[in-house]
C-alpha cells in the first residue's frame, strides 16, 4: 500500500504550502466541516504551518459533538435498565450526558459493548434472543448507509429484540444554516470527502452558487488537506465560487447509488437538534413508518428528560467556529479530555480535543 | 456557579477500564490511591525495583489478562513471560528465576490451558530463565476470563548498567529497537474480528539480549523503557515526567508497519498509543548513539533499531513534543485511558 507515502510526503506538503504562499494575496477564512479534517490538521499541526492570513475555521463536522444532549440522556436511561445489551461505536463511550456517561454506566454493571459496525450489533442481538439489542446509529451520512443496512438485515432476520436510537445529521443543511447567519465568517468550504462518497456533491453546487462561496470536496490525509486549501485559495483569489473535486480518487459527482437507495429505504429527512446549534430544518435522518419497529426511541419509554448543559461549555461557539478552544474559560482546567464538560472535548475528532492532545494553549494559538 | 466547582465525576466512584490503559487514568491511580495506601516510596516508578539489602538484584511483578489467549504472533503464556523478562530487562537486569501463579476459571478445556503453559515453558526455556515457582487457583465461572497469569521475576544486574527513567539528559538521544504498535492491533483485530489480523503480528519477545549488547556502553546508557500499555507516547511522558527533561521525536522516524497504520487509521487509533510486548526505547549519550544503535541490531530483536529524536537541551519538563510528518511541531500527550476507536 503506497498511500501512506503518497500523501503524507514532507517534499510535497513543502511544494504545496510554498504555493500557497505564492498564490494568496488576501487573508482567507476556510472552514473544513468534517471533524476527521480538523483532526488531521491539529495532529499534523498543518494549520500553523499555513501562511499568515489563511485561518481554518473547525466546523461542526463531529458526529460525536452534535448529538443532543437529550438523545445521550435517552441512551443512557436505556442502557441502564436490566435485560438491555446497549452498543454503540467507541468514541460515543465517554461523552458526557447531563450527569454521567457510559463508560461510568458500563462500570457500574450496565452491559455497554463498543461494536465496530452496526452488524456486530444484528449479530449479538440474533445470539441473545431474550435481550434487547440497541444500537446507538449516529453519524452523518458517512455511517447511514451500513447503518441502514444493519436495520434492512434486522428486519430481513425477523428480529424483534433489536432497535436502533438514531440520531442522524446530514451536512448541506448545516452549511446552509452557518452561511445564513450574518455573522458568518466562513468565505470558503472543504466538504467532507467521505461524505461526498456516499452522496456525491450534487447538493452542494446550489449552496455555492448562492452563497457564492467555494466548495472544494476533500480527502483526510495531509496533503487532501493542504491541496483542499489550495484549491479554495485560489477560487477565492480568481473570484470563482464552485464546488470543486480534490478527492477524485474516492469521490464520483453522484456518491454512491446503492449507499443512498438504502439509506432512503430506511430513513427519511427530518428536522433535528444539534448540540451546541440547535434546531436545524431538514437536518437529520429518522427511521420510515415502515421500520419504526426497531426505533429504540419508541420502543422504551424513559419518561421525561431534563438535558441540562454546564453553562461554562461554549461547546456550540466551538462547533460553528465562532469561538477557538482556547477561549473558553473552563478548556484544559475544568474541561478536559478526562473530565469533559462537553462533547467536543471527548472525541478525537472534536476540536477541543484535538487542540487539547495537540497541547494547544492560549498563547500557542496566538502564535502566527 | 464557581469556576472550582468538580465537573461531574461519577465516573471516579468505580474503577474504570481505562484506569488499567497504562495512560493518565492508570497515574493517577497509582499516585492518588495505590501509593499513598502502600505508603509507597515518592519517586519514579521503574519497571523492576532493587532489591533492599541486594545491590546487584531487582525484582519485578505483572499480571496478564489478555483476551483472546492466543492471537498472532504470541499468546498469554509466552507474553506472560516475555513482560516480565522484559520489565526486568529495563532495569539493565539479567533475568535469573520466574514464578508463575495461574488463575484459571472453570470450564477452561484442560488442552487449552496445556497449550498455554506449553508456550509459557518454551518462551522461558527459550529466554534462559528458569520457572522456579508458582501456584495454581481456580475459581467460580465468571469470575475470571478463562485463565490470569502472574509471573514476578528476579534478575542481576549487569555489572556497569543502572539505567532509570530519572537519567535522561539532555541532549541524549534516543533510540527504538523496533517498529510499535504491532502488539495492539494484532490484540484488538483477533478480539473483535477486525480481519487484518493475517497481516499483524505482535511483536511479543523477550528483550534481555538487546540489553545485554548494550551493557559494554555501561553509563552512556541513561534510561531504557519498553513502551507496553499506553504506547510509545506513554512511556516517552513518563520519562520526560520523571527525569524533568523535554524531548523531541519525529514522526517520519517512528517504524509503524503499513498494515498497522492502516489499521489504526481505520480504528481512529493513534500507533503512538498502542501496546507493544518487544521493542524498546533507550535514551543514551549522544557520543555513544552510534554504538549504541549498533549494539542493537546486532540481535534480531533489534534489527531494525532506530534513531527518533533527542532530548531538548532545554524546554519545559515532562513535554514530549512531535515533529510532525508535515514538518509542524506538536505536543504529544500522555494517553487518556482505553483506546475507544472512533465512530468514522
Amino acid at each position: 500500500m503506497r498511500y501512506l507515502d503518497e500523501y503524507r510526503d514532507p517534499a510535497l506538503a513543502r511544494r504545496l504550502l510554498a504555493e500557497l504562499r505564492a498564490t494568496a494575496t488576501a487573508p482567507w477564512r476556510i472552514m473544513e466541516v468534517c471533524g476527521g479534517q480538523t483532526h488531521t490538521l491539529v495532529r499534523q499541526g498543518i494549520d500553523e504551518l499555513l501562511p499568515a492570513g489563511i485561518r481554518m475555521i473547525h466546523g461542526p463536522g463531529c458526529p460525536v459533538c452534535v448529538t443532543p444532549l437529550e438523545t445521550l440522556d435517552r441512551a443512557m436511561s436505556i442502557a441502564g435498565r436490566p435485560g438491555v445489551v446497549f452498543t454503540s461505536f467507541g468514541d460515543m463511550l465517554r461523552v458526557p450526558g447531563s450527569s454521567t456517561d457510559l463508560l461510568a454506566l458500563r462500570a457500574r454493571g450496565a452491559d455497554v459493548r463498543v461494536v465496530y459496525t452496526p452488524m456486530d450489533a444484528v449479530r449479538i442481538a440474533r445470539e441473545s434472543p431474550d435481550r434487547e439489542v440497541v444500537f446507538l446509529a449516529v453519524g452523518f451520512e458517512t455511517t447511514a448507509p451500513a447503518n441502514a443496512m444493519a436495520v434492512l438485515h434486522a428486519a430481513r432476520l425477523g428480529l424483534t429484540n433489536f432497535s436502533v436510537l438514531v440520531s442522524h445529521v446530514l451536512v448541506p443543511p448545516a452549511m446552509t444554516a452557518l452561511l445564513d447567519d450574518p455573522d458568518c465568517e466562513v468565505q470558503a468550504f472543504l466538504a467532507a470527502g467521505h461524505v461526498c462518497a456516499v452522496m456525491g456533491w450534487e447538493e452542494y453546487e446550489p449552496i455555492a452558487a448562492r452563497h457564492r462561496v467555494p466548495i472544494v470536496v476533500t480527502g483526510f490525509e495531509p496533503l487532501d488537506l493542504l491541496e483542499g486549501i489550495l484549491m479554495a485559495v485560489r477560487q477565492l483569489e480568481t473570484g470563482r465560487h464552485e464546488v470543486e473535486n480534490q478527492y477524485a480518487r474516492a469521490v464520483r459527482r453522484s456518491g454512491n447509488t446503492e449507499a443512498r437507495k438504502a439509506i432512503y429505504e430506511v430513513f427519511r429527512v427530518g428536522d433535528r437538534p444539534w448540540r451546541g446549534i440547535g434546531p436545524l430544518p431538514d437536518s437529520g435522518l429518522e427511521l420510515t413508518d415502515a421500520y419504526a419497529r426497531f426505533d429504540a426511541a419508541r420502543r422504551f419509554d424513559v419518561g421525561d428528560l431534563r438535558p441540562t448543559e454546564d453553562p461554562a461549555c461554549i461547546a456550540g461557539a466551538v462547533l460553528t467556529g465562532a469561538r477557538l478552544p482556547t477561549d473558553c474559560t473552563a478548556y484544559g482546567t475544568r474541561c478536559t479530555p478526562r473530565h469533559p464538560l462537553g462533547a467536543p472535548m471527548v472525541s478525537t475528532e472534536g476540536t477541543c480535543a484535538a487542540f487539547h492532545a495537540a497541547g494547544r494553549t492560549a498563547d500557542l494559538q496566538d502564535t502566527p | 456557579m464557581n469556576i472550582e466547582c468538580p465537573a461531574p465525576r461519577h465516573e471516579d466512584e468505580r474503577v474504570l477500564l481505562g484506569h488499567g490503559a497504562g495512560g493518565r487514568l492508570t497515574a493517577e491511580l497509582l499516585d492518588t490511591l495505590v501509593l499513598p495506601a502502600l505508603e509507597g516510596q515518592p519517586g519514579p516508578l521503574e519497571d523492576a525495583a532493587l532489591l533492599p539489602g541486594h545491590p546487584d538484584l531487582v525484582m519485578s511483578t505483572d499480571s496478564f489478562v489478555v483476551s483472546p489467549l492466543f492471537f498472532p504472533g504470541g499468546d498469554i503464556g509466552s507474553l506472560a513471560v516475555h513482560g516480565t523478562v522484559n520489565d526486568l530487562a529495563m532495569r539493565g537486569a539479567q533475568p535469573l528465576a520466574l514464578s508463575v501463579a495461574l488463575i484459571v476459571e472453570e470450564g477452561l478445556p484442560l488442552s487449552e490451558l496445556h497449550s498455554v503453559l506449553r508456550s509459557l515453558g518454551k518462551a522461558a526455556r527459550a529466554a534462559g530463565v528458569p520457572v522456579v515457582t508458582g501456584d495454581t487457583k481456580v475459581v467460580g465461572r465468571g469470575a475470571a476470563d478463562k485463565i490470569f497469569i502472574n509471573t514476578t521475576g528476579v534478575g542481576r544486574l549487569d555489572k556497569a548498567l543502572r539505567p532509570s527513567a530519572a537519567l535522561a539528559r539532555p541532549g541524549d538521544t534516543i533510540l527504538l529497537s523496533g517498529p510499535v504498535a504491532l502488539h495492539g492491533t494484532a490484540v484488538l483485530s483477533t478480539r473483535e474480528g477486525l480481519g487484518f489480523d493475517s497481516e499483524i503480528a505482535s511483536d511479543s519477545r523477550p528483550l534481555h539480549r538487546i540489553v545485554r549488547a548494550l551493557a559494554p556502553l555501561g553509563p552512556d546508557v541513561h534510561t531504557l523503557r519498553d513502551p507496553t500499555r499506553g504506547g510509545l507516547a506513554a512511556a516517552l511522558n513518563e520519562i520526560a515526567r520523571d527525569a524533568s527533561v523535554a524531548l523531541e521525536i519525529e514522526e517520519g522516524a517512528v517504524p509503524v508497519p503499513v498494515p498497522v497504520a492502516s489499521a489504526c487509521d481505520l480504528l481512529g487509533l493513534d500507533p503512538l498509543t498502542v501496546a507493544n510486548e518487544g521493542c524498546l526505547v533507550a535514551f543514551v549519550s549522544p557520543a555513544a548513539a552510534l554504538d549504541a544503535l549498533a549494539a542493537m541490531r546486532s540481535v534480531p530483536e533489534g534489527a531494525d533499531a532506530v534513531r527518533i529524536g533527542e532530548v531538548l537541551p532545554a524546554g519545559p519538563a515532562g513535554r514530549v513534543l512531535l515533529r510532525t510528518l508535515v514538518g509542524a511541531r506538536r505536543v504529544l500527550d500522555m494517553p487518556l485511558g482505553e483506546q475507544l476507536p472512533r465512530i468514522c
